[in-house]
């Protein structure tokens, strides 16, 4: 029998195994043991999280499947539905970055299959150490590169992401990825195993001793210096073969042959059958033997805990079970028959005729203790000063090219002309042509709009206003793009939450997400928690990732980014309130990060965004572009480079010189957008909102009239000073 | 009209260009399943986008062994319209159907970019509906993408008349030879093409201008 040691090795705590114990009436065995450890990792039981995210608001007019499935979605009309969900797999791809985030973008794919939707888009959100790193290098090109590698080969088009680059991120970079899937709404099918005698079946790839403690124990523990031997507990992926049982999941569904279906993701066959017989209180019986192997001998637990990629496990009627094994003969995924749903509650595993454990089912999803975080704002701050890159004394010009050429501003296309964008024929708006991508519906006059957002460095500043902020700016994208926002996902991003300050960074965190929701009137239809985001440096930037999706009524009206037509005027509208402090300027002055942010008056921003959207989707707008880092001016710059139109613009009645820098440079992100239009549909907006008339879109450079010297540059200076990421990738 | 998409597992792109096929005035399309040997009386062949059997061996090399390519080689033989897109170039190039190879990009990278394709051919049955010198917007997006030939087939290709695209001025993505996009058989009755035709069909997405491939083919048909 097992011994408290080895339960402790395995992650859990002697109260945990102590726990086990009762519940099963016994001590564990080695395979329960195994299934125990890794149900209540806190990858897979979410102890440190569960009841802060139980706060969040969940409910909708236009959900269709909330949290607790393995995706969620919302109804986008006509009969359509979206899924989708964001996920990490940051410590995978630190130790081995190309792997780790292409199997991420496995994993989440496989979720949104799994729920009956077909995938139809990727996004993903990285953050790396600075660029200057030679490591950091390693990582952005490698995880760069998985990305592509299985969007590409599976047919699901990248459509956009966004990286950030922050010296906390050097040791413990961030990988997640979005998916969206599309499906009918009557189409959507749960992961509940129901009907007792109905047959179990694994399909997809065989089962090897890849990923044994994978993903559950290396995202449930700090990374140190050992990582490196870790590498063979990171799973390879095989998008040729999770593209077959896609389209076997989707043939098998759309002929009514399931009952349930499931993605076998962290902790493998033993998570995803518990799971499925929970929710369908209902009782398992799998026969492992049954089940076929990549290598010979591996041991129940083993086989029982392998995180071998692109599997699914389905329950269907005896009855159709010659159909069921006939697809996937079709799709040559290997279908196999390996257990019976019961009314025993229990998960019972056999070995041939033995039985080698037996827990039940109540026990290994809902009764990992739950724990209350010690939470305690800290003393001081928690990041050191950014290297400053920038000297003090440079003038607008100089900053603004600066800026533009900085990691977090610079054009993003080296990185996205790596990824397909165009497959299955839907994508309306590129990265890069608008705020969100924009996708069309089929046979329909309407599309939807997704962006992923969120400013590590701003929620270290404050977790409560940062994290508001980040779904604020997802918005503004939204609206830019003349969509409203439905629905919202979210990978929340921290250190260890034993440690009081980094408890109050995450609950500060989700307190200002569920505000922001709320104010917005968006469910959270689901997300992904990643904790002891560590490493000898110190805590990652607290990051939430948020990801939206929304509707537009007509896909043909979508907004772009770039100015459109010369003799356009250019206004600067929204409540926009900048400052400089935890600015982009900031970092590259290498100011130290502010404790708080300025508190924001939500329902105003909400109006300025419903305005803009409006007039977007009438088409008064010729374009909006949200404020975003590096400010007004960079803003303006951007819209120039999207159009290739030049602009001149007039400041003058802007006066002493640090009120300029906080008007050209200073953020407030989320409530603020530089439009262009014909005058008459800016004075129009102007009726709606905060509005100013910064100037007109013309010529083939940026003019700035301020009061003091004139700040220009040409569209080939702006261009070249954008482009600083292309080396990278030489 | 009637087009047949082959769908090999690892396909990427075959929905995309059935939907091409059916925006062609009177013209259908169906699938056409790796395995079964029968093209179901079609009267053209896409070959479409993707990573055929995952492409895991060198890119095309296994699909040109598939039960449907022994038909579609036979078919292009009695004078069948084949056309093969990206994968589907590879892929002909593999089964000897077109001259040349496909190498890696220059820069090693997968790369995804609108471009601008310049119509050196603008003949029958895949290019009649362009003009000649013609610039058409076209995306492409592979790995795999750089054309090659021996210096002396390269010769006698432009000679012939067999280079039918080639990537404007500046454009080239991926180091092909001569900037060649595309080109077909001595026939001319199988073409293949790096860039996407079927990814430029709809104003809504892009570009009208590869619908002009596949009208061309719907004309040659009669």
């Amino acid at each position: 029998m097992p011994t408290v040691d080895q339960a402790i090795a395995l992650g859990l705590t002697a109260a945990e195994f102590a726990l086990i114990a009762e519940k099963l009436g016994r001590e564990p065995n080695e395979v329960e043991l195994a299934v125990f450890s890794l149900m209540w990792s806190e990858h897979c039981a979410y102890k440190h999280s569960k009841k802060l995210l139980r706060s969040l608001p969940t409910e909708g007019p236009r959900l269709a499947l909330g949290p607790g499935e393995n995706a969620g979605a919302v109804d986008v009309g006509d009969g359509w539905v979206v899924a989708f969900k964001v996920e990490s797999h940051n410590h995978p791809s630190a130790v081995e970055p190309f792997q780790g985030a292409a199997t991420g973008v496995g994993g989440i794919l496989r979720d949104i299959f799994a729920i009956g939707a077909r995938p139809i888009a990727v996004l993903d959100s990285l953050r790396f150490g600075e660029p200057s790193s030679a490591r950091s290098r390693y990582l952005l090109d490698h995880a760069v590169g998985g990305i592509g590698h299985y969007g590409n080969s599976i047919g699901v088009p990248t459509i956009g992401g966004e990286v950030y680059f922050e010296e906390p991120y050097e040791q413990n970079c961030l990988v997640n990825a979005m998916a969206l899937g599309l499906a009918r709404g009557d189409e959507l099918i749960r992961s509940a195993a129901t009907g007792v005698g109905n047959l179990l079946v694994l399909f997809g790839a065989s089962t090897g001793r890849d990923g044994i403690g994978g993903a559950s124990v290396l995202a449930s523990a700090e990374l140190g210096e050992e990582d490196a031997a870790k590498r063979p507990t990171v799973q390879v992926g095989d998008p040729f073969a999770e593209k077959k049982v896609m389209e076997c999941s989707l043939e098998l569904l759309e002929r009514g042959l399931l009952v349930a279906l499931q993605d076998l993701g962290a902790a493998g066959l033993s998570s995803s059958s518990a799971e499925m017989a929970s929710k369908g209180e209902v009782g398992l019986d799998i026969d492992v033997s049954l089940v076929p192997l990549r290598e010979a001998g591996m041991e129940p637990w083993e086989i029982m805990i392998s995180e071998s990629q692109e599997r699914m496990l389905c329950v269907c009627e005896p009855a159709q079970l010659d159909e069921v094994l006939a697809a996937c003969e079709k799709w040559e995924v290997g279908g196999t028959a390996i257990g019976t749903v019961t009314d025993t509650r229990a998960l019972r595993v056999f070995a041939g005729e033995s039985l080698v454990a037996d827990m039940p089912v109540p026990a290994l999803v809902d009764d990992c203790p739950l724990y209350d975080l010690t939470v305690e704002p800290p003393a001081r701050g928690l990041y050191p000063a950014p290297v400053a890159t920038l000297s003090a004394d440079a003038g607008p010009r100089e900053i603004l090219l600066a800026l533009l050429g900085s990691p977090n501003i610079a054009s993003r296309l080296p990185l996205f002309e790596q990824y397909d964008c165009i497959v299955q024929s839907r994508t309306v708006r590129r990265p890069a042509q608008a705020d969100a991508a924009v996708l069309a519906l089929p046979s329909s006059p309407r599309g939807i709009a997704v962006s992923i957002d969120g400013s590590g460095r701003r929620v270290a500043c404050d977790p409560y206003t940062g994290t508001i902020e980040a779904v604020l700016e997802c918005a503004a994208n939204l609206a830019c793009a003349g969509a409203e926002p439905l629905g919202l996902t979210n990978c929340l991003n921290f250190g260890n939450p034993e440690k009081p300050h980094i408890a109050w960074q995450l609950t500060e965190s989700i307190r200002g997400l569920g505000d922001a929701c709320r104010a917005l009137d968006m469910p959270v239809v689901g997300g992904n928690v990643s904790l002891y985001n560590e490493s000898g440096g110190g805590p990652i930037y607290p990051t939430p990732v948020v990801g939206v999706v929304g509707e537009l009524p007509d896909v043909a009206s979508a907004g772009r980014s770039g100015f459109a037509r010369a003799g356009d005027a250019v206004a600067l509208a929204g409540p926009f309130r900048p400052t400089l402090a935890g600015s982009e300027l900031a970092k590259l002055r290498g100011d130290e990060l502010p404790v708080g942010l300025p508190a924001i008056d939500v329902a105003a921003v909400r109006a300025a965004q419903e305005a803009i959207r409006d007039l977007v989707r009438d088409g008064s707008l010729a374009s909006a572009h949200d404020v975003a880092e590096g400010g007004v001016l960079v803003a303006v710059a951007e819209s120039c480079l999207a159009g290739g139109l030049g602009a001149t613009l007039d400041l003058g009645a802007v006066g002493a010189s640090d009120q300029l820098e906080r008007t050209l440079f200073g953020e407030s992100p989320g409530r603020g957008f530089v439009v262009s239009g014909s005058e008459d549909a800016l004075r129009r907006l102007g009726e709606l909102v905060e509005l100013a008339i910064l100037g007109v879109v013309e010529g083939d450079a940026l003019s700035v009239v301020s009061g003091e010297a004139p700040i220009a540059a040409t569209l080939d200076e702006l261009r070249a000073a954008h482009g600083a990421l292309a080396p990278l990738f030489a | 009209m009637r087009f047949g998409v082959i769908r090999f597992p690892g396909s990427c792109d075959e929905v995309d260009a059935v939907l091409a096929c059916e925006r062609v005035p009177g013209a259908s399309a169906q699938l056409l399943w790796h395995g079964d040997a029968e093209l179901h009386g079609v009267d053209a062949v896409v070959v479409p986008g993707g990573f055929s059997y995952g492409d895991y061996l060198r890119v095309g090399a296994i699909a040109r062994f598939s039960p449907v390519m022994e038909s579609v080689i036979r078919f292009s033989r009695e004078g069948g319209l084949v056309l093969g897109i990206c994968n589907g170039f590879q892929v002909l190039c593999e089964a000897g159907l077109l001259p040349g190879a496909l190498l890696p990009n220059v820069e090693r990278r997968f790369i995804c970019r609108q471009v601008d394709l310049e119509v050196v051919q603008a003949t029958m049955p895949f290019t009649a509906d362009c003009a000649a010198g013609e610039l058409l917007s076209i995306p492409v997006k592979h790995t795999t993408g750089r054309y090659y030939a021996p210096a002396d087939v390269l010769e006698s290709l432009d000679a012939d008349g067999q280079i039918v695209l080639r990537y404007a001025r500046d454009a080239n993505p991926n180091g092909s030879s001569d900037d060649i996009a595309g080109v077909r058989n001595a026939a001319g009755n199988v073409f293949g093409l790096m860039p996407h035709p079927e990814h430029a069909v709809d104003p809504l997405t892009g570009s009208v201008d590869g619908l002009k491939i596949f009208t061309s083919m719907a004309h040659a048909h009669g």
